[in-house]
């Protein structure tokens, strides 16, 4: 057999597969057969695409089934439904990134950034719709308070989570004391906000008289989802420092406490700070917890120990559920979720930061 | 050996160490402390509930038959969220680590890590303003055409704000976590077993049927636990979404109502026996996400000492 | 400075495992003294017992005395912060603290203990150190740049240099070639011979070479087998334990018959 008789032959290692340009004849075939029937039962663009994936889906499965035979149809099959998953869990996110810029974007203004809610009354909304002017009242106030309690959450959690992580990766044992608090730590990350929220309320409820609420309840409430992220990410960047910095800095003569501070928290530092980050990034958006312990106002209040406050996610809880105007419920709808661009901004904002801490400040290594 | 001279500077500076290892370990006291102290004071401050006249309670009726109706609707929205978002949890997780091609993979994760960073209530503000509207025409059919089946007995609610809209809404909440703990699990799957199967000339389904399901499967139910804890402790998505009311069946007529939806929708208001009511409550979700937590983390430990063996 | 070891009867325990047994041992000051032995003989264990590193792993303890100069470093009242500021150490792998700079290592038994130093001293402490670890020429103009961007060999005369800017009066050396090629190998030897001017400086090896080509005195340390304890076998003049040594287990060894 000569090697040009070989080129010309069908490759035997083909036979009896499928052409690649096969997936795309039935894709197409599927989407037309697809608008045909959505169109009998009442067209909608969801209709349609519901009907061409189930098509495309049997009808590839089918073919393959009739020329690659019965287990290359299953695999096929698989290969689709996978891919479908992936494209059906995109719809969601897409759906919320573009609600929130479409409805959100029209809402952001100077005044909404820079105003309170305060005096802002349902007689003001409907003046607005009445005459055509601008929504008045903004989200100022509740920016303030959802930085305030951000910002105490994070003094209280962090000292303790650090020092709880330093405890079980440089002290711990692995005794009894040791895994109990592994344990309660994973578990305290399952517990459910509203009940972390509950916690604080009826802690300074029992200390201070029912009713308690102040932007620190919220804080400390905060804190109770907070630390154990803290503690679960520092643990693991204290891990991978390598055990040998701190036995240089022992041989040295430094005290273990030292050798701590100076030598493995450093090294750990980026991984650290970008894990706090993340974790602030977690519960800056949290609702359930706020509601239950620093009430709602209007007006901006800087004191975190005194009066009710607001934050960006009761804000758009309470914009949507109870309107200011009930007549003119556009005005809260509009406010609601310039605020939900304004915290999905807020979050991304310390998600890009968490990656940038942890790039800029990684220890410098051989280069 | 009084002369030693190693000694002359003494163990002063040993106040540092203790010092320090005292502070960690009190922190890490402090931990166990806030969480017995959350069951202790949710206990104290729900006490007034169980030695209350049961004609006092919401419902009249007493605890058990107040808390009872919420305690289903809670399992009911989880279990929606549940049967939903693992089987498409896991497609997307074979998705990252098996089918996607390798360099978008890792993309592919952060735009999936990126459903677990946007806020709880903002999903539910979408749930309530986009969902729940498309969802009504969906189930203005499933009425006309599936009523008999009894969790689609018309008619439907004309603003989509049912359980089914608000477990679908939970879903898409858990689908990141079930998704990240699934793609960890799938991408240890050791490689030897993966290539002999491939090697044997099974297709890639076979191979992940044979060598990485099974070995991932306890960790897929551990992820699914969690998802769970966290779907049955959700507030905002249902809070917003649901409008609740009396247990039904039906799940795309309005009722049904969970936990914690009904304490954040009562809480501000709240006051004296209603208070303890709505803490009691909290403490009974308390203890079924501490129970299924423990059991998904349990899980978790139990495998992981199973393949560190290997 | 530099001071003599004289070890009493020490037998060093993992727990309840007992990992050395009865060990008697006198190291002269300002001399080399070289430990070999096959992997796993207890010789690495050994050494970090001379400064109490082995401390640093849960469960480690010792029974016996180790003298310097007389003064027992496992008496009650002794605190291993002490002992280790007087016994350096250097280690298997080049160690330097990633996030510290060259010359931020060399100071780091300073600064990090917190002790108040001036700039001037400070300068004369790096330059003395890094001199006298053979490095001052090489890393002269870029001490404000990483100690982790060296090379190996640089890395661990850093380490060393590292070590002597606290002036210990024993330096120990745990494998400190094992990581490195043949040339930064050779001049850490060298850097050996000098230092043995001013320290007494222990040294565990693998390389029997190395241990013939930088040592004064030699000792050998052997298992009987897995789980059973490491001890210490023969220990004398190096040129005897290479030449002629007393015990059959040395001369196999020695001899490349076993290890």
């Amino acid at each position: 057999m000569t090697s040009a008789t070989l080129s010309r032959r069908k490759s035997q290692l083909t036979k009896g597969r499928l052409p690649r340009y096969a997936v795309w004849v039935v894709l197409a075939a599927a989407v037309v057969l697809a608008a045909a029937v959505s169109a009998l039962v009442g067209f909608s663009i969801v209709t349609w695409a519901v009907f061409a994936a189930v098509f495309f889906v049997v009808g590839a499965t089918l073919v393959t089934a009739t020329v690659e035979g019965g287990r290359k149809a299953t695999d096929s099959l698989a290969t689709y439904l996978v891919y479908g998953c992936f494209l059906l869990a995109l719809l969601p996110l897409l759906s919320v990134i573009w609600t929130v810029l479409e409805r959100g974007l029209p809402g952001i203004s100077y005044d909404f950034l820079f105003t309170s809610m305060n005096g802002v009354t349902g007689a003001v909304d409907n003046s607005a719709a009445e005459n055509g002017t601008p929504v008045l009242g903004g989200a100022y106030h509740a920016v303030i308070g959802t930085l305030q309690i951000t910002l105490w959450a994070t003094l209280i959690s962090v000292p303790v989570g650090l020092l709880a992580a330093i405890y079980l990766i440089e002290y711990g044992t692995g005794g009894p004391l040791t895994r109990a608090i592994t344990f309660f730590v994973d578990v305290m990350t399952g517990i459910p906000s509203i009940v972390a929220g509950l916690f604080a309320a009826a802690l300074f409820g029992l200390l201070f008289g029912p009713g308690t609420r102040t932007g620190f309840v919220a804080a400390v409430a905060l804190s109770v989802l907070m630390i154990p992220v803290v503690v679960r990410s520092t643990e693991e960047m204290l891990k991978i420092v390598p055990n040998e910095l701190r036995e240089a800095s022992y041989a040295l003569g430094v005290r273990k406490w030292r050798t701590i501070m100076k030598v493995v928290i450093p090294t750990a530092i980026s991984g650290i700070a970008s894990g706090v980050t993340l974790a602030i990034a977690r519960v800056i958006g949290e609702t359930a917890p706020i509601l239950v312990t620093a009430g709602f106002a209007s007006a901006i209040n800087w004191n975190v120990f005194s009066g009710w406050m607001s934050t960006l996610p009761t804000f758009i809880y309470y914009q949507i559920l109870t309107p200011t105007s009930p007549t003119n419920i556009d005005a809260s709808t509009q406010r609601a979720w310039a605020a939900a661009l304004l915290l999905i901004l807020m979050v991304m904002l310390l998600n890009l930061v968490a990656r940038f801490v942890a790039r800029m400040f990684a220890p410098k290594t051989s280069r | 050996m009084s002369t030693n001279s190693l000694t002359s500077t003494g163990r002063a500076g040993d106040s540092g160490d203790k010092i320090f290892s005292g502070a960690t370990l009190a922190a890490g006291g402090l931990i166990l402390a806030v969480l017995f102290s959350v069951a202790v004071f949710l206990l104290v401050q729900a006490l007034p509930t169980f030695s209350a006249d049961p004609a006092e309670i919401t419902g009249g009726a007493g605890f058990g038959s107040y808390i009872l109706p919420i305690v289903i609707g809670t399992v009911i929205a989880a279990a929606i969220a549940l049967l939903i978002a693992t089987p498409l949890g896991i497609g997307v997780a074979l998705f990252i680590s098996h089918y996607a091609p390798r360099r978008l993979a890792q993309i592919f994760g952060y735009v999936i890590d990126l459903l677990a960073a946007i806020p709880s209530v903002v999903y539910g503000a979408w749930g309530y303003a986009v969902l729940a509207p498309q969802l009504a025409i969906a189930y203005a059919w499933l009425a006309e055409y599936l009523g008999w089946i009894p969790i689609f007995e018309g008619p439907a609610s004309q603003t989509g704000r049912t359980m089914l809209t608000a477990g679908i809404v939970l879903a898409v909440m858990v689908l990141p976590i079930i998704t990240s703990l699934s793609r960890e699990i799938f991408l240890q799957t050791p490689n030897l077993h993966e290539e002999a199967a491939l090697a044997m000339g099974a297709t890639r389904w076979e191979m992940i049927r044979m060598a990485v399901l099974p070995f991932a499967r306890p960790g897929i139910i551990s992820a699914a636990m969690l998802g769970l804890g966290r779907a049955l402790g959700e507030t905002m998505a249902v809070a917003l979404v649901l409008s609740g009311g009396a247990l039904q069946a039906s799940l795309i007529q309005s009722g049904n109502q969970t936990i914690a939806a009904e304490i954040a929708l009562n809480f501000p208001e709240a006051f004296g026996l209603r208070l303890s009511e709505l803490i009691a409550a909290g403490l009974v979700l308390f203890v079924i996400t501490l129970a299924v937590n423990i059991i998904a983390r349990w899980i978790i430990s139990r495998h992981k000492e199973f393949s560190g063996a290997n | 400075m530099s001071k003599r070891i004289d070890v009493k009867d020490l037998n060093v325990y993992y727990s309840k495992f007992l990992a050395v047994e009865d060990v008697n041992i006198n190291i002269e000051a300002r001399s080399v003294t070289a430990f070999i032995g096959p992997s796993g003989c207890g010789k690495s264990t050994f050494l970090r017992t001379l400064n109490r590193m082995h401390e640093v792993i849960p469960g480690a303890r010792v029974e016996g005395e180790v003298l310097l100069d007389g003064d027992n470093l496992y008496d009650a009242a002794v605190d291993p912060v002490t002992v280790r500021s007087q016994i350096g150490m250097v280690f298997q792998r080049p160690n330097p603290f990633p996030t510290m700079s060259i010359r931020d290592n060399v100071l780091a038994g300073v600064k990090l203990n917190n002790r108040r130093i001036s700039k001037s001293d400070a300068d004369a402490l790096v330059e003395k150190s890094l001199q006298g670890a053979n490095l001052w020429n090489e890393v002269k103009d870029r001490l404000g740049r990483p100690g982790s961007g060296l090379s190996g060999g640089q890395q661990q005369r850093l380490c060393i240099a590292r070590a002597i800017a606290v002036s210990p009066q024993v330096i120990l050396m745990d494998e400190p070639c094992s990581a490195l090629d043949p040339i930064s190998t050779l001049a850490i030897e060298d850097l050996i011979n000098e230092l043995k001017n001013e320290y007494t400086v222990v040294i565990v090896t693998h390389n029997m070479q190395q241990a013939a080509r930088v040592s004064d005195k030699t000792a050998f340390f052997n298992i009987a087998g897995t789980g059973k304890p490491g001890k210490l076998i023969e220990y004398g003049e190096t040129a005897a334990i290479f030449s002629k040594p007393a015990e059959k287990a040395t001369e196999d060894y020695v001899s490349g018959r076993f290890g």
